[in-house]
This record gives C-alpha cells, sequence and structure tokens, in this order.
C-alpha cells in the first residue's frame, strides 16, 4: 500500500476506484454526544470577521463587490486568492481575490454580459466578439435549434426555468477521489477508460472519447491549480488536513468552470472522518485543529461566488450557490454512518453562526443514534439552518454513499449525475386545458387548438379529461426542449471537470419537474366537490372563477383531495416516461420549486382554487398557504402520500414553525414545566 | 357517544407530554377572562363527530404519536363524557397514552350517576392536566363566572383514583400574579401524591383578536403580556408553597 495509506484497513478500494469501500472499510460509527466539540480558534475568528466585513461590504456596494471582466475562468486561469495567508489552513478562491465573481461565458455569452451590466461591470468586448463570432455558446445552440412551439412556450412560462441561458449544475464530481488517490492515479485511470473504449467510431464512442480526453485535461489543470497554492496533489492526502483540502480543490475546480443552478459537495464528512480519526490516534492533530480545517473549510464555501442577473436571482431567491454536503444516514450493512465528522460539520454553524450555504442537509433515518438526532434538533431551533432528507426512503434506491445535489436530488456519487430540467407548470396546463391552449395571461395559442371547456360550470370528467390529453402535450414539449438544452450543455459547456472524478459510464437521470401541484389538486377538488362557475373576457377565454361550496384541501390527510394530487404525479411522469430522452437518460420528476414558486405565480392567472392571478403557488410540494387546518402531522401525511417511486428526484416541504411550538423546553413561549417536585 | 368537536390538531406539542393528537371539544361553562380560545365556549357550536372516526384520524399518524398520545381538551371536556369514555375506550385497546386537559368545573360530587361514569371514564384515564385558574373562592368568580369548589375536590377525587395529575396555571400581571395566593396554590396542591408536573404559563395576549372578531368584549383589554423571565419567579413560589406543604406532610 501507498504510505499515505498506512493504518487504514485495505480491500477493493486500494486497487480501483472505489471511495466507498474505503469508507466502510475505515469509518468509526459515533454514538456520543457534542461534548467532544472544539469552539472556533483565534485565526478562525479573525478570518470570519474578514468575511463578514467582506459581505457587509458587498451589500453595501449592491450586492456585488468585483468581478472579472477580461479573464475567461477556467481551472487554471487565475493565480492564488487568500484572505490572509498567515490564518488560512484551508486555501483557495475561485478567482485571485476573494469575492471577486468569475466571468464564465460557455454557458450563454449575453447572459454573461448581462450580469456584468446590471452589475455596474462591462466585460471585455474583445471576450464579447469572441464567444458571439468565434466560439458558440450553450446559450446560441439551444435557440439555433429550437422549433417555434418551444419558444412560445418558453415565452409564456407553461414550461420555465429552463436551464438554457445559465449553466444546469447539479453534477456532483466525487471531489474525494481527489484525496484518497491523488491526481496522476486519476489520469491513470482516465487514460485506461480512454483506452477501453470501442474500436468502432459510432457518435457514441467518439463523443466518449473526446469526453475522456477533456477530462484528462482538466485533472492535469487541477494539478497546476493546486500547485500554485503549494500543494503537491498528484499524490494521495496524508492526513486530515490535506484530505480536507485535496477534497476543496477539486470542489473549487467545479466551481470555477462552472456556474451551475446547483454546485452540490456530495458526502464527504464520513470520508474525511476516517483520516481524522487516524490523525487523532497518531497525535498528528488535536481535535481544536480538526475543527480549524472544517471551519476553514466551510468559510471558503460560503464564499463560493457567481455572477448572476437580477432575473435569475429573481427565480432563485436570492444569489444560492446549492453547496449541498449530506450527512449522516444509515449503511447497507446496517451500521449509522454518523461519525465525529458529522457532528463538526454542524458544529460550524455554531462556530460561524448560522448560514444557508453550505446547505447541510441530514439523512435522516429512524437509525440514528440518539445523540445525533438531539445535536440536529439543537442545531435546527439554534440556526434554522438544516436540511432534512429521509434516507430510509433514498437507501433503497441509491444504496449508502449517494449524496443530494441543490435541495432533494439524489445520486450515487461519482456513478450517477443529472441533466437538471427546471418544470413545467401544471396550474397553467390545466387553464390551458379550460381554454383550449390559449394563454389566459397574454391571450395567445400557445398549446394545441383543443377543444375548450363549455356551459356554466365546471364539470370534473370533462375538465379532467382535458387536463389529461394537455399535460401529455405539455410533457412532450417539455422532453423535447430538454433533449435539445442537455444536447448543447454537453457540446459546448461541458462540466469536465466534474465528470473527471466520475466513472466511465455514469447513470443520467433526465430530470423534469412540476410546478403549481397543490393548486391543481385544490382546484380539481373544488370542481368535483364544489361548484365553480367560469367567467369568461369578452372573446370567451376563461379567467376568473366563482366557487361556490367547501371542498376538501391538499395538506389535511383527506384522501379524496390527496388522492387527486397523487394520481396527477403519476400521470405526469407516465406521459413524460413515454419519450425518447437525450442519452438515454432515466426520467425522473421532482416536487420541489422552494424558491421559483413566487415566480410561477406571477406567470399565472387566476385559478379555480381560488388563488388569485399573481399570486405566489406553495412552494415545493407544500399545501397552499393557510389551507392546512388540521396542523403539521396531517399537512406532512399529506405530502407523504405522494409517489417517490413517480417524483423520484425528490419532493420538497417546507416547514416553519416557531420553537415554541415544538414543545415545553422552550420556556419563552410555552411556559415553563416542573417535573420534578421533589427537588 | 358522538362528540360535539371544535377542531383536531395533529401537531400538539404543549399539551402533555410528547407528541400528541389533540382534540379540542367544543362548549365550556366557563368564561375565563384570559381566555384565548373564546370559539369553544357555546355549548351549541361545532361538528358532531363519531370517537371512531377522530380515533381512525389518530391512528393514520401513529408514528408521529410514538411518544406521545391523545389529549382532550377545549372547551370543557368533562362536559362530555360519555363521548371521552368511547374513545379512550379505543384509544385504551391499542395501549394509548390518554389525556384530559379540564378545567374540573364539571365535577359535581353529588351527582353519582355522573360520578359513577367518571369513575368508568378515570380507569381509561392516564393523565389529568388540571388547570386551577385562582386558589381564592372570591377571586375564582370573579376571573371565571364559576365558583372553584369543585374543582378543588376534583383534584382529592384524582388523588384519590391515583390518577397522574399536572396542575397548570396562567399568571395574569394584577390577577394571578399575587404572591400570597401563588403560595397558598403551591400548599394547596403539594397535599397530593399524584401530582406529577407543575406547568406555569405566562399569560399572552395571542387570544384578543379573536375577541375582535366574535364581538366579544375583551375583559383583559390593556393588560399586558406576562414578562417571560418573572415567570420564573412566581413558579418557584408555588413550588415553595408545595414543599412547606410536603414538608409539614410528606406526600407517600
Amino acid at each position: 500500500m501507498r504510505p499515505e495509506w498506512k493504518d487504514f484497513v485495505g480491500g477493493k478500494w486500494d486497487s480501483e476506484v472505489n471511495v466507498r469501500d474505503f469508507i466502510q472499510k475505515n469509518y468509526t460509527p459515533y454514538d456520543g454526544d457534542e461534548s467532544f466539540l472544539a469552539g472556533p480558534t483565534q485565526n478562525t475568528k479573525d478570518l470570519w470577521a474578514q468575511v463578514l466585513d467582506l459581505q457587509k461590504k458587498e451589500r453595501e456596494a449592491g450586492g456585488v463587490l468585483d468581478m472579472d471582466t477580461k479573464v475567461v475562468s477556467t481551472i487554471t486561469s487565475h493565480g492564488p486568492g487568500y484572505l490572509d495567508k498567515s490564518k488560512e489552513t484551508i486555501v483557495g478562491f475561485q478567482t485571485d481575490k476573494p469575492f471577486k465573481r468569475s466571468l464564465q461565458p460557455y454557458g450563454g455569452i449575453r447572459m454573461a454580459e448581462k450580469a456584468c451590466a446590471d452589475n455596474g461591470y462591462e466585460v471585455d468586448p474583445e471576450i464579447s466578439e469572441f464567444f458571439s463570432t468565434h466560439r458558440k455558446t450553450h446559450n446560441a445552440g439551444c435557440f439555433d435549434a429550437y422549433n417555434q412551439e418551444m419558444r412560445a412556450c418558453r415565452t409564456a412560462h407553461i414550461i420555465t426555468g429552463l436551464p438554457d441561458a445559465y449553466g444546469r449544475g447539479r453534477i456532483i464530481g466525487d471531489y474525494r477521489r481527489v484525496a484518497l488517490y491523488g491526481i496522476d492515479y486519476l489520469i491513470e485511470d482516465k487514460q485506461a477508460q480512454k483506452d477501453s473504449t470501442g474500436r468502432v467510431m459510432t457518435d457514441d464512442v467518439i463523443r466518449l472519447r473526446e469526453e475522456l480526453s477533456e477530462q484528462i485535461t482538466a485533472l492535469k489543470m487541477m494539478k497546476e491549480m493546486a500547485a500554485s497554492y503549494g500543494c503537491d496533489i498528484s499524490k494521495p492526502a496524508a492526513n486530515v488536513q490535506e484530505a480536507i483540502q485535496w477534497t476543496y480543490f477539486g470542489y473549487l475546480c467545479s466551481v470555477k468552470e462552472q456556474n451551475g443552478a446547483a454546485m452540490s459537495l456530495g458526502r464527504t464528512s464520513t470520508f474525511l472522518d476516517c483520516y481524522a480519526q487516524r490523525d487523532l490516534a497518531n497525535g498528528t492533530f488535536t481535535e481544536e485543529q480538526i475543527q480549524e480545517f472544517v471551519d476553514h473549510f466551510i468559510m471558503k464555501l460560503r464564499c463560493v461566488k457567481f455572477a448572476r442577473t437580477p432575473e435569475y436571482n429573481q427565480i432563485f431567491a436570492g444569489d444560492p450557490v446549492w453547496v449541498t454536503e449530506s450527512l449522516g444516514g444509515v449503511g447497507v450493512d446496517g451500521r449509522h454512518m454518523v461519525t465525529k465528522m458529522s457532528f463538526r460539520y454542524l458544529h460550524t454553524l455554531e462556530n460561524l453562526g448560522a448560514s444557508p450555504e453550505p446547505n447541510l442537509t441530514v439523512l435522516w433515518s429512524t437509525r440514528l443514534p440518539e445523540n445525533w438526532k438531539k445535536y440536529c434538533a439543537k442545531i435546527s431551533i439554534t440556526t434554522s439552518s438544516i436540511q432534512y432528507e429521509n434516507d430510509d426512503l433514498m437507501r433503497v434506491t441509491h444504496g449508502d454513499d449517494y449524496g443530494i445535489a441543490c435541495c432533494v436530488s439524489s445520486m450515487v456519487i461519482g456513478k450517477e449525475m443529472q441533466f437538471f430540467g427546471a418544470r413545467a407548470n401544471v396550474a397553467k396546463c390545466l387553464l390551458y386545458a379550460l381554454n383550449g391552449g390559449i394563454d389566459e395571461v397574454t391571450k395567445k395559442q400557445v398549446g394545441p387548438k383543443y377543444r375548450p371547456v363549455e356551459g356554466d360550470v365546471l364539470d370534473y370528467d370533462d375538465v379532467y379529461s382535458k387536463f389529461i390529453d394537455m399535460l401529455e402535450w405539455q410533457a412532450d414539449v417539455y422532453v423535447n426542449t430538454l433533449n435539445i438544452i442537455h444536447y448543447m450543455h454537453d457540446k459546448y459547456c461541458y462540466e469536465r471537470a466534474e465528470m473527471a472524478l466520475h466513472d466511465r459510464d455514469v447513470k443520467r437521470y433526465f430530470a423534469t419537474g412540476v410546478a403549481g401541484l397543490s393548486i391543481v389538486a385544490d382546484s380539481l377538488s373544488a370542481i368535483k366537490y364544489a361548484k365553480v362557475e367560469p367567467i369568461r373576457d369578452e372573446d370567451g377565454i376563461i379567467v376568473d372563477f366563482k366557487t361556490t361550496g367547501d371542498f376538501p384541501k391538499y395538506g389535511n390527510d383527506d384522501d379524496r383531495v390527496d388522492s387527486i394530487a397523487q394520481d396527477i404525479v403519476h400521470k405526469f411522469m407516465t406521459a413524460i416516461r413515454r419519450h425518447h430522452t437525450y442519452r438515454n437518460g432515466v426520467p425522473t420528476t421532482s416536487i420541489l420549486t422552494i424558491t421559483s414558486n413566487v415566480t410561477y405565480g406571477k406567470a399565472t392567472g387566476n385559478t379555480p382554487d381560488g388563488r388569485k392571478k399573481g399570486q405566489p403557488f406553495a412552494p415545493g410540494a407544500n399545501p397552499m398557504h393557510g389551507r392546512d387546518t388540521h396542523g403539521a402531522v396531517a399537512s406532512l401525511s399529506s405530502v407523504s402520500k405522494l409517489p417517490f417511486k413517480d417524483a423520484q428526484d425528490g419532493i420538497s416541504n417546507t416547514f416553519t414553525i416557531i420553537p415554541g411550538a415544538l414543545g415545553k423546553e422552550d420556556q419563552v413561549f410555552a411556559g415553563d414545566i416542573e417535573i420534578d417536585l421533589n427537588k | 357517544m358522538n362528540g360535539r368537536i371544535h377542531s383536531l390538531e395533529s401537531f400538539g406539542t404543549v399539551d402533555g407530554p410528547g407528541t400528541r393528537f389533540v382534540v379540542f371539544v367544543q362548549g365550556c361553562p366557563m368564561r375565563c377572562a384570559y381566555c384565548h380560545n373564546p370559539d369553544t365556549w357555546p355549548m351549541n357550536g361545532g361538528t358532531m363527530m363519531e370517537p371512531e372516526y377522530i380515533y381512525e384520524q389518530y391512528k393514520r399518524n401513529k408514528p408521529f404519536y410514538e411518544n406521545g398520545g391523545i389529549t382532550v381538551t377545549g372547551g370543557e371536556p368533562l362536559m362530555q363524557v360519555d363521548f371521552l369514555i368511547d374513545l379512550f375506550t379505543l384509544a385504551k385497546k391499542d395501549g394509548v397514552h390518554t389525556c384530559i386537559d379540564s378545567s374540573g368545573i364539571a365535577f359535581k360530587p353529588g351527582n353519582t350517576e355522573w360520578i359513577k361514569k367518571l369513575d368508568h371514564l378515570m380507569t381509561l384515564t392516564d393523565l389529568v392536566m388540571l388547570d386551577i385558574k385562582h386558589i381564592d373562592p372570591e377571586k375564582h368568580k370573579e376571573l371565571t363566572g364559576q365558583p372553584n369548589d369543585g374543582i378543588l375536590a376534583f383534584a382529592e377525587y384524582l388523588d384519590e383514583k391515583g390518577i397522574d395529575m399536572w396542575i397548570r396555571h396562567v399568571v395574569v400581571p394584577g390577577i394571578t400574579d399575587d404572591d400570597k395566593y401563588l403560595f397558598k396554590l403551591g400548599y394547596f396542591i403539594g397535599q397530593f401524591a399524584n401530582l406529577k408536573a407543575l406547568d406555569v404559563l405566562p399569560y399572552h395576549t395571542m387570544g384578543e383578536k379573536k375577541y375582535e372578531e366574535l364581538g366579544i368584549p375583551y375583559k383583559l383589554a390593556g393588560v399586558p403580556a406576562m414578562d417571560k423571565g418573572k415567570v420564573v419567579e412566581k413558579k418557584q413560589v408555588i413550588l415553595d408553597g408545595i414543599k412547606k406543604r410536603r414538608s409539614e406532610e410528606p406526600v407517600h
């Protein structure tokens, strides 16, 4: 074994790229509590004060502190950048200084120009000219291939948020590979993969060979970039500090080259804990030092920035990077995967304060150790910064080395990736069904000219069958649009750094999504159980509704309407599955419009459930605001009935509660209970 | 017997131990000045529901209530003893923890027919949370419109039956925060061996809006919410009362 691997238990991992095997052979489950954790060092406090100061300056400057307008960002385009070199134990920024946003035109030059212009900067005219004339972008490719219908649907927002002008993201490189194997071994492995391709030069083989070459180039550049920070990552990491640093370098390369809609980290904590345990046992580092490395790592992740437009920020409600890190979970052998490092990651929320990034995501199982559950609950209550995902549900499909991209998209690290597909607005689709394909806002014929509904009262069977027909059409135009997008993204904006840290043959998920699920469920319920009269404008287009009587509403654990929601998800997925998908992607759907629900609402007219034109949709799979009247459990139960097999890209529910409503432990709201009266 | 129900809450975390399914019954004879659920007062409102239906709602989401159970509050649950018997019979068949949150106002020691039913109900009840509004009979009447002799007798009854009891007390500035009475309350409840917890709640003004909506004058208009820090001190006074009583006559 290599000297860097001394004291590790060997296995398949030492003769092939197999990080999961390494973890399983070497990790130490931790059942204890948080009392071992160390607070922030003085250096950590100083560096974080610097970051806070930069954040303040950035806000004062209107949201952007500095932008690169001259250098197109690549892995090696920028020299090293630091906060304070003497204090940083983990180093590396996207550009040559912190908070300077990089220029990434491969997704689309116009988007890059606009992002600069909207923030008061101008892209170097030579670069603009180059990417308009000599080098085609992903965005230009998409619009070359779109047909008229796709453009109309895009403009009308019945399919929306499409990644045709920005990076699709959602691909997680297995950044741990850099630490475990070092770059040289990974290059050898990729070379061997290239030598193993088919000999008949079909389109697929040619593309694969070109991509593998791109990946090898990226790996070589990673080494060069790391060397500029004085690190030799050609070899494996020899201790926990190096392991964190190497892993971060891998991630850093991907955010230097991709301004993706979600740039997630994966599942690194338990992997890194193997190194931490070894170093603690050997006396290489103390707990305080290890926590400092983690704090500095997390601090770097909080500083990842992209150049984006106000419109983009509107869709995604702010400027998110979605540096999602998945923590905990249970292994397929039954051992839980919580380690001390899992605690250290969450502890950064105490050492550095609350933060939405990185998006620390706990893979929840009923079988997690009690102390970990308690610590998670404690940090949730004090920081509101933890996301939870159902490991018991996902482990069945993905095993125990998957991670979450963005908020809910699960994939096996290094073996699976996804083509992100934004969403179809099914609430608008319902209105198209009523109006025979005419858009209720623009009054233009966007969808097919099917027969509109007639009469003064909406009939459930009639509306339902028309809706399903329209849904088929929507799925058709949606999937075909995505086929173009991903073809062009691969061609003009290929994620070579992330894909270099994947196996040769990856499983590709073809992700789609729905927005407006609870509106359609409630609307159909209103039509079925109450009386809904359509109100038509002078052109006979239905623009409003008069609803008389009560109807069951999604979010109250009421099967009469929850079954409608289930059915819509199933019908939508069935329609998606009928289509050819680019690179034989496996179709999936998500219900997760966590932030863009506001924008979608703006583009959608009055709906039969009583929602008014322009009002926001509920986020994700949430019930509409205020309609869940039977408490949180009933509300969650409605959501949990949605079929995961038809929404494998994830189902999200946003849950807010005042701490006092969580029980008597909180003495502020709920009174002060004295249980032991004999004291 | 069917229950007259105000509403069902699937995620109750402050009405007994653990996460609980909470049934709010309709109807209460008390008119507590600080009541934050005046919409549950009328005896003729609400929705009639079968115990089987309600228990079914509980069972649907049973995994959430593993460390909790069912609580019936209101309104005044003991106005509907027959319904409670039916509901708790279903629950106890499955070993579900049952709790009644009551003011004790319905307790009438002289009514033997009713007491017989109550005896039956108590065999199905794990915990009673008894809300004593005021220990002083006169002040109690001022505050709630009802005497408190039956309520205090109910506490004695529960002790005799050996039913676990939590005492709840709301501290309202200028009305129920007098140390003299708080100590007296503690001294009174200190005698009971079945007393398992003391839950002291600060008065809040969140109920006021409901009064406006219902067109009922709000008697405590202008009374500020109770300072949360002070509540800890007030609780200590009650605890001192409990200790005093227990030092005089230890409970077993």
